[in-house]
């Protein structure tokens, strides 16, 4: 079992590009120039979420101090509670959350069950259609949506979480992409011992493929959900009514009816944000690597 | 013998097809299908109730000669002017900078990745609010040092620029990543040969690492017009459902056409000359990298 899972970092090792060298190096002082410019870029790219989280504090009269001032003067965490109270947020959290993962799940099986097909089994039109796969990374969404939301109309699926979860649950080019490239890196050596075994090519899928997919599968997984939680393009097409809405449609729709509410959209916007930049910070390597890959010439 | 190697190779052949299965239904029913609907919808009257009739070329004629569908394609393409190169050159900026640095390269790429991760959405938001003149510490600053400081939503001359500056901050750690990858692969030894040789950084800079790095650069500016020509979300958090001309885009155009006012033919007619510019502009790319573009192996 150990030689699979060191077989299985290899291959993942190959593609990854994005590898932290962790160099002791003694500290230069010719550096200083180059961290006050990255620290100024920093604080420029942390000041509007900065500026975010602690308007969402503020009482609203605060918000319009000239000159403004950063920190809140006076605490008013009732805005989340206002926020919370106005809207329905935590409905939209469980939205989000259960078609985020469901999407996940169901995505990652089938990308890698295709995957696999595709890089092990010969039979007639594996090329053609792995090219069509390719082909299809590039239409835009725009050309799609329009039919698809005839069709989702057609079988009675608009307005219903369906429309958001099974499209991009069966489908996912880059998926299988991504997952083909990995599989091809597993040596085929490990599935023909098996085979002599008597495992057939369900088995060893089970038992072989999928076990060494894991690295790959959290990132893309990772990626995925990310894609997920922040649609607003389909989840504003298919989504009329506010029971059904997702995180992003809700504050839409929360800054469409207190426009004057600076604090309230504040606190929306940051509980918007809040959930997805901890799990940046928690999965930072995975989601790293997962945007590098992305861009991997192959 | 003959026979049992046909068997076999029938049962590869339904296994192969057994593992793309529910894959290959997803391309069927939610590309392939919709793909091929949207080209006859292109060419047809339709509001997804009456009955659908044959257009013709007149919702192409629509898409080419409408005042406001112009002028929403002639903001996009300033948009991407603006946001595409400013987007690569900073990315490049920092992530050049980011190797160059020792210590605290995960923590500068904290800061400047966590915008790609949050959404559009709550972006917008923060912009609407940064970008509002009488609240904005923006605009103060921009006034206390004697600087214009403009409605930027309002303004016609300023919204696409300001669309493309949240856009530029939006992106600028996709880029890093993408760069600092390819950074990654730039031999050492090829920099100190240079070195030796007494090359200073611009030297380097030119001669080595960026032909080196041109495959990436040539990705990113691919992904990252198509990006730009499909931008939606921020326009329509930003401005809302009646968008001022100025600021009006081509996927906006699409949806009002599509989802407000269900003409379907001539939103189906946007997005086919939307994919069909993109296809040309990729080409033209793909086209041009034998000039400059230097791959190693």
């Amino acid at each position: 079992m150990t030689t699979i899972s060191t077989l299985g970092a290899n291959a993942v090792e190959t593609v990854a590009h994005e590898k932290d060298v962790r160099t002791r190096r003694p500290f230069k002082w010719t550096q200083i120039p180059l961290h006050l410019i990255l620290a100024v870029g920093a604080v420029g790219m942390a000041l509007p979420f900065a500026w975010m989280v602690f308007s969402s504090f503020k009482p609203l009269g605060e918000i319009f101090l000239q000159p403004p001032k950063l920190l809140p003067i006076q605490w008013a965490p009732e805005n989340y509670t206002n926020a919370l109270a106005g809207a329905n947020f935590g409905r939209a959290f469980f939205n989000s959350i259960y078609i985020s993962l469901t999407v996940v799940v169901v995505s990652l099986f089938t990308c890698a069950m295709a995957a696999y097909g595709f890089a092990r089994i010969r039979f007639p039109g594996n090329n053609l259609l792995f090219t069509i796969f390719l082909a299809t990374l590039m239409v835009p969404g725009q050309l799609t949506v329009i039919p698809l939301y005839i069709i989702m109309s057609k079988i009675g699926w608009v307005d219903t979480h369906l429309a958001l979860i099974v499209p991009p649950a069966l489908f996912s080019a880059f998926g299988v992409f991504l997952l083909r490239q990995y599989v091809r890196g597993i040596p085929i050596e490990l599935e023909e011992a098996a085979a002599i075994d008597g495992a057939g090519r369900i088995r060893s899928f089970f038992t072989i493929i999928l076990p060494l997919l894991r690295t790959p599968m959290v990132a893309l997984g990772i990626f995925t959900f990310l894609a997920q939680w922040n649609n607003f393009f389909y989840a504003l097409i298919f989504l009329n009514t506010e029971d059904n809405f997702t995180i992003p449609l809700l504050v839409n729709q929360f800054k469409g009816q207190y426009s004057s509410d600076w604090t309230g959209l504040m606190a929306a916007a940051t509980l918007a944000a809040a959930p997805l930049l901890i799990v940046f910070i928690i999965a930072q390597r995975q989601i790293v690597e997962g945007i590098a890959l992305s861009g991997s010439k192959t | 013998m003959r026979e049992s190697a046909k068997a076999h190779r029938r049962k590869e052949t339904a296994l192969g097809y057994f593992f793309l299965g529910p894959q290959l239904v997803g391309l069927l029913v939610f590309m392939l299908g919709p793909l091929v609907f949207a080209l006859v919808l292109g060419f047809s009257n339709w509001d997804g109730f009456g009955t659908m009739t044959f257009a013709g070329l007149k919702n192409f004629a629509t898409v080419f000669t409408d005042p406001q569908l112009v002028t929403s394609s002639r903001n996009t393409v300033w948009f991407a002017v603006l946001s595409v190169p400013g987007q690569l050159l900073s990315g490049f900026i920092v992530a050049w900078m980011l190797q160059k640095v020792v210590r605290g390269k995960s923590f500068y790429r904290t800061f400047y990745f966590a915008p790609v991760v949050t959404s559009s959405v709550a972006v917008a938001v923060i912009w609407l609010w940064l970008l509002n003149p009488d609240i904005s510490p923006l605009n103060t600053t921009l006034k206390k040092m004697g600087l214009p400081a403009p409605d930027w939503l309002q303004d016609a001359r300023f919204t696409i620029p300001a669309f493309a500056v949240v856009a530029i901050w939006q992106g600028i750690g996709y880029q890093v990543v993408m760069f600092s990858a390819g950074l990654e692969n730039v031999p050492k030894s090829l920099l100190e040969a240079a070195d030796i040789d007494g090359a200073n950084e611009w030297q380097k800079m030119r001669k080595i690492t960026v032909p080196l790095l041109s495959p990436t650069i040539l990705f990113l500016s691919i992904t990252g017009i198509i990006g730009s020509f499909q931008i939606f979300d921020l326009v329509f958090v930003l401005m809302g459902t009646n968008a001022p001309s100025a600021s009006r885009t081509i996927v906006y155009e699409i949806y009002q056409k599509a989802f407000v006012e269900f003409n379907f033919g001539v939103a189906c007619a946007i997005a086919i000359v939307l994919f069909l510019a993109l296809l040309a502009l990729t080409g033209l790319q793909l086209a041009a990298q034998k000039r400059w573009v230097h791959y190693t192996e």
